[in-house]
């Protein structure tokens, strides 16, 4: 059968609520990155289809931005990542609570 | 002129606030004496405005403000100087102005006496705005000033402990004040319904558009208009039913009631009446039942004022019976003679009232009149000005009282209703018997006070000066009634008596002279020569109880609307608005603070679960913005 | 083919994302997304997306999976990472409600009603050059920009990760020339 926009659409979609359970499930820092990935670059898999579908460029454009900021998240957020270890000696999320209130 | 108009309006308001200012303090006579001064200046500006018109004839019409305007609805603050306007103006003035310069021989030693003169101002501010207002929402904004007045002279002494009844008939002034105030404010229902019907109908309150276009209206609506707005002048003027609040005013000081009951805050019914006279003559069967009510009251009244022993509720009586006299000759259509014996009635009861002051100055507040007597040797002048004003009450010619009375008789017998002319003549009789036995018990006769210990004295030199002119003008006022009739009738109909009546006029006359004469004579050869009590007479007669107790009536309010209408109140009070109300608005601030107490619990610092949370939101989104997508 | 393909790269790219999301230890879990990035340019390819697969094979898979891979260091990669976890089936209802959501919202508009495309590719040009006549010319600000977010980013990456900021490279140097040291062993 030939693929449509809305299988696609439906990986991008399953793809997404993976990554948005380990975003929910994780408690640990690193492990919550890794998911945050996945919920990005499923949006990325959603924005090329629906491009080469419409014929429109702007699609593939918008994922090419994407990806270079998911680039420049990582490495700000590894680097936020390894201060918080040194100052806290933890990556536990539930040992994380300073900011309770 | 517009000046005098807007002096004779607000002098009163001045002096109510000059004196306001001091009111916490200690007396200050100056007080006194500013307030008495800026009343009379407002005399002054209301008789030049009468003089005026009596010159010119034409009304003064000032507009001060826009007041109410909303919609279709243009209520403005205007008063008119007419004819009955100006007449009511200066017997309020003048009055007042005497009442105010006795009440600083009256209240001298009283601690509240700045406080007093600034209520007697106000109240004079209010009956103002009540006879000059040209609309009938001014009309009852000043109703509602003397109301209130009213109710804060008669509690003027709010601190006086509650007594039971056999003790003291009004039980106590400030029970008294909030009794005058809630009979007001039942008969002022009425009247809201009557203003209502009005502007209902015919889209504006302002007299001389609302007189203009009553031909418009149903024979039906004129009805409940009038009849609701006679509900109204009762509670004011004292009409049975709501007729108990009168004589129980007398717990407040002698001033107050000698100006407001007996020459103005009663008299504001009857001027409702004689205000609305095009409306009434259009239904003259609701005058009629006007006048039949009036006349009831009269002989009603003077029945209990035959047994009563208290000074100044025997007057109260007095007023109450003239303002019958009063009603019947505006319900009959008479309405210049209603204002005439207005006018006249104001000063010689006004007058009573002030020597009834004097007396019981005299006697250290003592009212009982069984326990007075003689007195003529040590008050001759107060003797001479309370029997002057007996006279006229009693219709004796040729003081006051005897043409406005006579007329009104005349009145009744020209409209052919024998039953009212009979019963208001023998009512003359009474009125004569009981004005004279008080007379004749307080002044002739055994000097029963030496039993009480009391050492009477005149009154000071410049309350006698002050009492001087009502007692002129209860001698002479009579004199001036063609004039008056003149005068008032070119805004008012003019009646005239049939060709009938001017034949009776002399025997009518001789009828009525004969009985008032034969009351005076019965009450001379009672007591003019001391008390004679026949006390089991006054334990077992029936009729001598009945009388005395006021027909009962007062028990029996007591009994079925006040006692039951207190249970009411207090089961809406625990039950409704301490279980219910209070109830819902607690639980309205428990539910908020519970539900921030556990919402605080979301701030717990985690982020995993901060992800949760937005998790949720998200969802939450997608869904109102798939379901608007759909609905779209 | 391409069905083949698509269903082949779809069932093995959700496996390997699930143990990413699901599994306790953390080797496995990089892995699994390294191996996940690269069939995902795999699917950019079969879509016809050259220029984006390539660029999610070079900088996802290449340079950001090196990122954590670095990042691994903080760990013992034999131990087992204790995740306590309270709430699973709300985790479960959110993440599949909000998929159904996501293709409700999106599959919409493009299904319903007519989009025109916007900005189209020329004809003849295969996808780097189309990509590239459209990044310089249309969406030349939004790359210029990119550009000075990935200077910035970089530059944050080293001051955060980096010891002794506050003393400058040449004289750490100079704490390694031999005539200083000699003058502080005297």
């Amino acid at each position: 059968m030939t693929i449509g926009l809305t299988h696609y659409l439906v990986l991008s979609a399953i793809l997404f609520s993976v990554g948005l359970a380990g975003v929910l499930r994780r408690k640990n820092l690193l492990m919550l990155f890794f998911a945050t990935e996945i919920m990005l670059n499923a949006t990325n898999v959603a924005f090329a289809a629906i491009s080469v579908h419409l014929g429109d460029l702007s699609g593939q454009m918008f994922a090419l931005f994407i990806i270079a900021v998911a680039a420049s998240e990582v490495a700000v957020g590894l680097g936020l990542l390894i201060l918080i270890y040194k100052k806290y000696g933890t990556l536990d999320l539930d040992n994380l609570s300073i900011m309770k209130g | 002129m517009e000046n005098y108009v807007y002096i004779a309006l607000f002098a009163p308001l001045v002096s109510s606030l000059f004196a306001a200012l001091f009111a916490q303090k200690p007396k200050i006579q100056l007080v006194g004496i500013i307030t008495s001064l800026l009343i009379g200046i407002a005399f002054v500006s209301s008789f030049t405005l009468l003089l005026h018109l009596e010159e010119t004839g034409k009304a003064i019409s000032v507009n001060l403000m826009d007041w109410i305007v909303v919609g279709d609805m243009d209520i403005k603050f205007g008063f008119t100087v007419d004819q009955v306007t100006a007449v009511m103006m200066s017997v309020v003035t003048l009055v007042s102005t005497v009442v105010h310069v006795y009440s600083n021989y009256y209240m001298e030693s009283d601690k509240g006496f700045n406080r007093f003169f600034s209520y007697l101002s106000a109240f004079v501010f209010s009956m103002m705005i009540l006879v000059m207002s040209d609309n009938f929402l001014g009309l009852f904004i000043g109703w509602e000033g003397v109301g209130v007045c009213s109710w804060l002279l008669i509690g003027f002494w709010y601190h006086r402990k509650d007594e039971t009844r056999d003790v003291n008939p009004s039980i106590s002034p400030s029970w008294a004040a909030n009794e005058a105030f809630i009979m007001n404010r039942i008969a002022d229902l009425g009247m809201l319904v009557g203003i209502f019907l009005i502007y209902w109908n015919l889209g504006t309150l302002k007299y001389t558009e609302v007189f203009a276009h009553l031909g418009d209206l149903s024979h039906t609506t004129l009805i409940w208009i009038g009849i609701t707005l006679f509900i109204g002048a009762m509670g004011k003027s004292a009409q049975f039913p709501l007729h108990t609040w009168l004589a129980n005013a007398m717990e407040g000081p002698t001033p107050v009631s000698a100006l407001i009951h007996a020459a103005t805050m009663v008299t504001a019914g009857v001027y409702l009446v004689i205000r609305a006279n095009p409306l009434y003559d259009m239904i003259p069967e609701v005058g009629y039942g006007i006048a039949v009510v009036g006349t009831f009251v009269a002989i009603f009244a003077a029945s209990m004022a035959l047994v009563n022993r208290d000074l100044k509720r025997i007057i109260a009586y007095s007023t109450l019976s003239q303002l019958g006299y009063m009603f019947a000759a505006a319900g009959l259509g008479a309405y210049w003679v209603a204002l005439f014996h207005l006018a006249a009635h104001a000063f010689f009861k006004a007058l009573l009232f002030i020597g009834a002051g004097n007396v019981m100055h005299a006697m250290h507040d003592e009212l009982d009149i069984f326990k007075m007597g003689g007195l003529k040797k040590v008050m001759g002048w107060t003797f001479l000005y309370m029997g002057l004003a007996s006279l006229a009450l009693s219709g004796i010619y040729p003081l006051a009282g005897f043409f406005s009375k006579d007329t009104i008789l005349e009145v009744a017998f020209n409209e052919h209703t024998y039953g009212i002319w009979f019963v208001l003549w023998l009512t003359a009789g009474l009125t004569a018997f009981y004005s004279f036995r008080q007379v004749f018990l307080v002044f002739l006769g055994d000097e029963r006070y030496h039993e009480i210990g009391a050492h009477p004295h005149e009154a000071k030199t410049y309350a006698l000066w002050a009492m001087a002119p009502l007692a002129i003008l209860a001698v002479i006022f009579g004199f001036f009634k063609e004039d008056f009739v003149e005068f008032v009738t070119k805004l008012l109909p003019a009646y005239e008596m049939s060709e009938h009546t001017e034949e009776m006029v002399w025997i009518l006359t001789i009828i009525t002279t004969l009985i008032a004469v034969t009351g005076i004579v019965i009450a001379y050869i009672k007591y003019a020569k001391g008390l004679k009590r026949d006390i089991n007479f006054e334990k077992t007669n029936w009729l001598y109880k009945l009388l005395y107790n006021q027909y009962y009536i007062p028990v029996i309010y007591n009994r079925v609307f006040a006692k039951p209408y207190k249970e009411l109140s207090e089961i809406a009070w625990k039950e409704i608005d301490m279980q219910v109300v209070d109830a819902t608005v607690d639980g309205i601030a428990k539910f908020v603070e519970k539900s921030g107490d556990v919402s605080r619990k979301a701030q717990n610092g985690n982020l995993s679960s901060y992800l949760k949370w937005m998790a949720v939101g998200l969802v939450f989104i997608t869904v109102i913005a798939a379901i608007a997508v759909a609905v779209k | 083919m391409e069905a083949i393909a698509f269903y082949i790269f779809a069932i093995l790219i959700t496996g390997l994302f699930l143990v990413t999301a699901y599994s306790r230890n953390i080797l496995y879990a990089m892995s699994s997304l390294a191996a996940g990035m690269v069939l995902i340019s795999g699917l950019f390819f079969i879509l016809g997306a050259d220029f984006l697969g390539a660029v999610q094979l070079v900088v996802y898979s290449g340079a950001i999976m090196a990122l954590y891979a670095f990042g691994m260091m903080f760990f013992d990669a034999t131990r087992d990472v204790k995740e306590k976890n309270s709430s699973k089936y709300l985790v479960f209802l959110l993440s599949g409600f909000s998929a159904v959501m996501l293709v409700v919202i999106f599959a919409a508009p493009t299904i319903g009603s007519h989009i025109e495309p916007i900005v189209t590719a020329s004809k003849g040009l295969d996808n780097p050059h189309a990509i590239g006549a459209v990044l310089f010319t249309k969406y030349l600000i939004p790359f210029e920009v990119a550009a000075v977010m990935l200077l910035v980013a970089m530059i944050a990456g080293i001051v955060l990760a980096s010891k002794k900021m506050d003393e400058s490279l040449s004289e750490i140097y100079l704490d390694a020339d031999p005539e200083t040291e000699k003058k502080e062993q005297k």
